[in-house]
């Protein structure tokens, strides 16, 4: 068989993914909290500086694996130990690395108590999370897969707000459902394909079609979880609201877009007939997501769970664009991804500042703070946009190529994506007046950003510009690997069903 | 730039995906320089007054930073070479706007106001971009240039919506003319503009009179290869443009606010723009956006004068006789009203009559309907100007001896752009002169054609000559009844409108349209978003069935668990029945 990757000179990724590992390890052998700080930060800074050359010599012309590293792990059971990268899951490497830096920085004063084991738990989250990102063998994936849940049930648990258990334990249920289902999947298709682990192989087999439904399905438990899609979101609400402001960052940051990323490496290119055949039903879900995660923002009064929800809701608009399975809908899906991770990142990071001054969370305990806290509010405007998708912000590019894309495939859905837009304005400028506008009560002080905390924005801020307006320059990474799965998709698809339901569904829209 | 050339800058590729490529890109033809020239010379004006009228405001640099953003964005908006980058203009614009309005955003109103202004401009923008979309799946490209070269050849195809087989041009225009509505004010999405009046004075004169309101008549004019294609998409803009000229100013009759009143002179205006566009005279159309931009950034800032000097009171019954005070706004002000009005002469005059006659010429049912509504607006517009005038400038004072000793002219900061702008208003329209009265004097007409063509259509000379009387007449009319309801006799307004209560109330009330999008739309949302959507479904339904698993588990496990008694007899009494029902398998089956 041909091989589809190329070699690294040096072991750069594995570098990256476990020098976090080798701090948290030595951050057990230190008691000093400020020193653990540094330590952190220093760690997840390090892993930045060895990431830049990746993204220096990354080849945009190819859709093979990149910096791939593979060496025989079990070869009893062909497990290899394989790791590389392609257009679609550099930027998710990258997203990983600046918000870990940014969670490290946030989390500085805000957290006091179990200093050394929350960093610990924070460096082996991002370990997991990079693991899941560049695994090429399905037991590494699964086992970072899995491995990424217990920092982030333990950073709900012991650093969040009052609910935090039932929220962790929650957390930690509905992912696991998911995941079971997925392993059971992984079970399959090993024998099937006969004895091979290697993602890349197994991307390149056809499966026979009720297969592919089957599977597509057990796969879809775990992702569809994670994204999360309607209905399987609930978890989401209550995780983000009781968890840290780091933990927060990384949950709507990177961590459910691992389930989107599931998707894109798994779900469409080993199962295109079956992607095909439930495609209206994830364009539906999708579009009931964008919707229904509006439309409750309007009914909260806890400025993070609103947050939260509007996240169900660009989260619908991503998968939206993976299910148009043209050009426009993924790329947009991915870059979509990358400015929700942006976009929301700093938005919980916007909260978790202000949270620390107020103490409270309650929206109606705010009001008038563009008087008292005129730069928090100006960096707040600016997220606000890009979350509402203003043109010359990062979520314009994603939401326009998405809905471009959902409409050239079927306009019904486009057209009711479109109805996010006018939602999304709603509520988030709903949000912005009762925060920011009208008079502040009586006696409220309130201290300015600070230098520690514009340091953390200020990234955020640059990426959201930048992404606005050269979105080419992000988009030119992701253009061979989508073309190479939509080529995937394509010649894989089994157009053959005698009953075509898509019409049925929409009336032929 | 010499005859019809456009310049075309491409300036870098914005995004690319897949056979979807779009630039940022500047275009500079005959339309794009006359929208330059408006929005370059208010906007000058605009900033210079403001050094006065916001002086000693608290927030005298964050006003001025929004304001430039604004032009920045006003002139991306005219310069842009595909729809991509008007639409990013186009909501840029919006951005500013928002912002301006909510510039005093410690008040309630204000704050509210701004937000108002975005989410109704979205209900706008949600078809333009939907329209943008399907520009590019149709033409396959968002360049003006090749959409609108491929126009011809995209005549008679259709799409399927929902079921239905519709002309792709036609709802492409529709679309994009929904986008228009909204930015421009018209009925039903005309709602946010006045209550943009919160926003400080200037920024009502230069984005919600002069410019940002007059980009949907830009667009519209913009796209006419397109829009002349569609038979339908003319009418409804023609339709919805003169209904929102009488509409307006209906309203504009009786409104009390010095600012609301010219707002509403603004939608109406704005209406008549859209008439012009709708009959084909898309050059008529911008040429009295031209003259508008003129005589009602006039309007405004001679307002913004009158509020600096009553210490920011807005309610017209409390002026009066401020002319001996105010001599240079209130001649200022005067020639704006004159012009707005259509006397002859006057800037206003020769872009309205186009109109009318325009309008007139459009055909014998449809086209004499429009410029009856667009006279009996002339009528309105004339009537409302010139009572405000009389309220405001003529009688006796009727504000607190404290407002009546502040009085004051405005300082020439504010009094020479104010003159400026008056000279605008005296002579903008004289570029316009129908050939009528001076031949080949329709200059900006002329001047537009390559981009806009000429408006289809003769008529006789008498009939021309008709229209033109009438206007005028019309227009005399209206302030004659303004000095006798304002001047003559003071106790009729109060008579008229207790003779006429229901119609008073609903024109007072402008005809309830706020209230009932409260009704149909906000608070259902609202109370929909809480109870239905996160009471039931999140709350009962979806966490009924997660939390229900567990629990469910939970009592199965307790049931499984009573039979752990740690009794071993009945451990063996279950081993035995266990047993006995394999061997009874066994036997049976």
């Amino acid at each position: 068989m041909q091989e589809i990757y190329y070699l690294s000179e040096y072991p750069l990724l594995s570098a990256i993914v476990f020098l976090p590992l080798i701090g948290a390890a030595a951050i057990l052998l230190m008691r000093d909290a400020n020193s653990i700080r540094w330590t952190s930060l220093v760690v997840t800074l390090g892993v930045m500086v060895i990431s830049l050359p990746i993204l220096s010599g990354f080849d945009k012309t190819t859709y093979f694996m990149q910096y791939a590293e593979k060496y025989e792990w079990i070869p009893a059971w062909g497990i290899n130990y394989f790791i590389g990268i392609d257009g679609i899951s550099i930027f998710f490497l990258f997203l990983t690395i600046l918000l870990s830096i940014l969670s490290v920085l946030v989390s500085w004063k805000s957290v006091e108590t179990k200093v050394k084991e929350f960093h610990i738990a924070l460096l082996l989250m991002e370990t997991a999370v990079l693991g899941v990102f560049v695994s090429l063998d399905f037991f590494l994936f699964y086992l970072f897969w899995e491995m990424m849940l217990i920092p982030m049930f333990i950073l709900i648990g012991v650093w969040g707000g009052p609910n935090r258990v039932y929220a962790a334990v929650k957390f930690f249920l509905f992912t696991l459902a998911g995941s079971v289902l997925m392993l059971v999947g992984i079970v399959v298709i090993y024998f099937y394909a006969g004895r091979t682990l290697n993602i890349l192989t197994l991307n390149s087999i056809d499966y026979p079609v009720i297969m592919q439904y089957w599977l597509f399905l057990a796969f879809f438990a775990a992702f569809a979880v994670k994204v999360p899609m309607f209905p399987f979101h609930t978890w989401l609400p209550d995780a983000h609201t009781e968890a840290p402001t780091a933990g927060s960052v990384m949950l709507a940051g990177v961590l459910i877009k691992m389930g989107a990323y599931g998707f894109l490496r798994f779900s469409i290119p080993m199962f295109p007939a079956a992607a095909e055949f439930f495609a209206p039903v994830l364009l539906l879900l999708s579009v009931i997501a964008i919707i229904y995660g509006a439309f409750v923002c309007f009914a909260q009064k806890d400025l993070k769970r609103l947050i939260a929800y509007s996240s169900v809701s660009h989260m619908g608009f991503v998968t939206l664009g993976i299910f148009a399975f043209n050009t426009q809908g993924l790329e947009g899906g991915i870059l979509q991804m990358l400015n929700h991770g942006v976009i929301t990142g700093a938005l919980f990071l916007m909260v978790g500042i202000i949270y620390e001054r107020t103490h409270t969370r309650q929206i109606a305990d705010y009001g008038g703070f563009a008087r008292l806290v005129p730069w928090y509010a100006g960096i707040f405007m600016v997220f606000t946009l890009a979350a509402i998708g203003l043109p010359g912000t990062n979520g314009f590019i994603g939401e326009f190529l998405i809905i471009l894309g959902a409409f050239s495939r079927q306009k019904f859905f486009g057209i009711l994506a479109a109805t996010g837009i006018i939602l999304g304005a709603g509520y988030m400028l709903r949000l912005y007046q009762k925060i920011f506008f009208e008079a502040p009560r009586e006696g409220l002080f309130v201290s300015d950003i600070g230098m520690r905390e514009a340091l953390t924005l200020i990234p955020l801020i640059a990426l959201v510009f930048w992404m606005g307006m050269f979105p080419n320059v992000f988009l030119g990474y992701i253009h061979a690997s989508v073309q190479h799965l939509m080529y995937r998709y394509e010649i894989n698809l089994n157009t053959g069903f005698a009953f075509d339901y898509l019409q049925w569904l929409t009336g032929g829209n | 730039m010499r005859d019809g050339d456009a310049i075309r800058i491409d300036i870098y590729r914005w995004i690319v995906s897949g056979n979807f490529s779009v630039s940022i890109g500047i275009l500079i033809d005959r339309l794009s320089s006359v929208m330059l020239i408006v929005v370059t010379s208010i906007s000058s004006l605009v900033f210079i007054y403001s050094i006065g009228y916001m002086h000693g405001d608290k927030g005298y640099a964050r006003f001025f930073s929004y304001l430039s953003l604004f032009v920045f964005s006003m002139l991306m908006l005219v310069l842009a070479d595909n729809f991509l980058l008007l639409y990013f203009g186009w909501e840029a614009v919006g951005l500013c706007s928002y912002l301006l309005i909510g510039f005093w955003f410690e008040k309630k109103s204000a704050a509210d106001a701004g937000k108002k202004a975005f989410i109704v401009n979205r209900f706008g923008d949600f078809g333009f971009g939907l329209g943008v979309i399907l520009i590019f799946l149709t033409f396959g490209s968002l360049e003006y240039m090749k959409v609108f070269s491929g126009a011809g050849a995209a005549l008679g195809q259709t799409v399927n919506i929902f079921g239905h087989e519709v002309d792709t041009i036609t709802l492409i225009c529709l679309l994009l003319f929904c986008g228009a509505m909204g930015k421009s004010a018209q009925v039903p999405l005309h709602v946010w503009l006045p209550d943009a009046m919160e926003g400080p004075t200037p920024v009502s004169a230069l984005i919600h009179a002069a410019t940002m309101v007059t980009a949907g008549v830009y667009l519209v004019a913009r796209c006419n290869p397109l829009f002349s294609l569609s038979s339908t998409a003319m009418t409804t803009v023609a339709v919805v443009g003169g209904t929102t000229a009488v509409f307006a100013a209906t309203i504009g009759l009786v409104q009390n606010d010095i600012k609301r009143v010219i707002a509403y002179s603004t939608v109406s205006q704005l209406g008549y723009m859209f008439l012009a566009l709708g009959v084909g005279a898309y050059s008529a159309g911008i040429f009295h956006l031209y003259t508008h931009a003129y005589f009602k950034a006039l309007l405004f800032l001679g307002s913004g004068s009158v509020i600096h000097a009553m210490n920011n009171e807005m309610n017209m019954q409390k002026m009066g006789g401020l002319k001996k005070y105010m001599p240079v706004t209130y001649a200022t002000f005067m020639i704006a009203s004159l012009s707005i009005s259509g006397i002859p002469g006057l800037a206003g005059f020769f872009s309205k009559d186009e109109i009318l006659w325009r309008a007139y010429l459009a055909g014998e049912g449809s086209g004499r309907i429009l410029w009856m509504l667009a006279t009996a607006a002339a009528f309105m517009t004339a009537f409302y100007s010139f009572r405000l005038i009389f309220l405001t400038f003529h009688g006796s004072f009727r504000g607190s001896a404290e407002q009546e000793h502040h009085l004051h002219e405005s300082p020439a900061v504010m009094t020479v752009p104010l003159m400026i702008l008056a000279v605008g208003a005296l002579a903008a329209g004289w570029v316009g002169i129908p050939p009528l009265l001076l031949e080949h004097g329709d200059r900006i007409g002329e001047f537009l054609a390559p981009v806009l063509g000429h408006p289809a259509g003769e008529g006789l000379h008498s009939e021309e000559m008709m229209v033109m009387g009438v206007s005028v007449l019309v227009s005399l009319a209206g302030i004659l009844a303004a000095v006798i309801f304002y001047i003559k006799k003071r106790d009729l307004p109060e008579r008229t409108a207790s003779a006429f209560k229901p119609v008073y109330t609903m024109l007072y009330n402008k005809y309830w349209a706020d209230e009932l999008y409260e009704k149909i739309l906000v608070s259902p949302v609202l109370r929909m978003s809480d109870k239905v959507f996160l009471g039931f479904f999140d709350g009962r339904l979806i966490e009924g069935i997660v939390n229900g698993i567990p629990s469910f588990i939970g009592s199965f496990s307790r049931g499984l668990r009573k039979m752990q008694t740690g009794l071993i007899s009945s451990y063996a009494f279950m081993m035995a029945a266990g047993m006995l029902i394999i061997l009874g398998m066994f036997f049976f089956f």
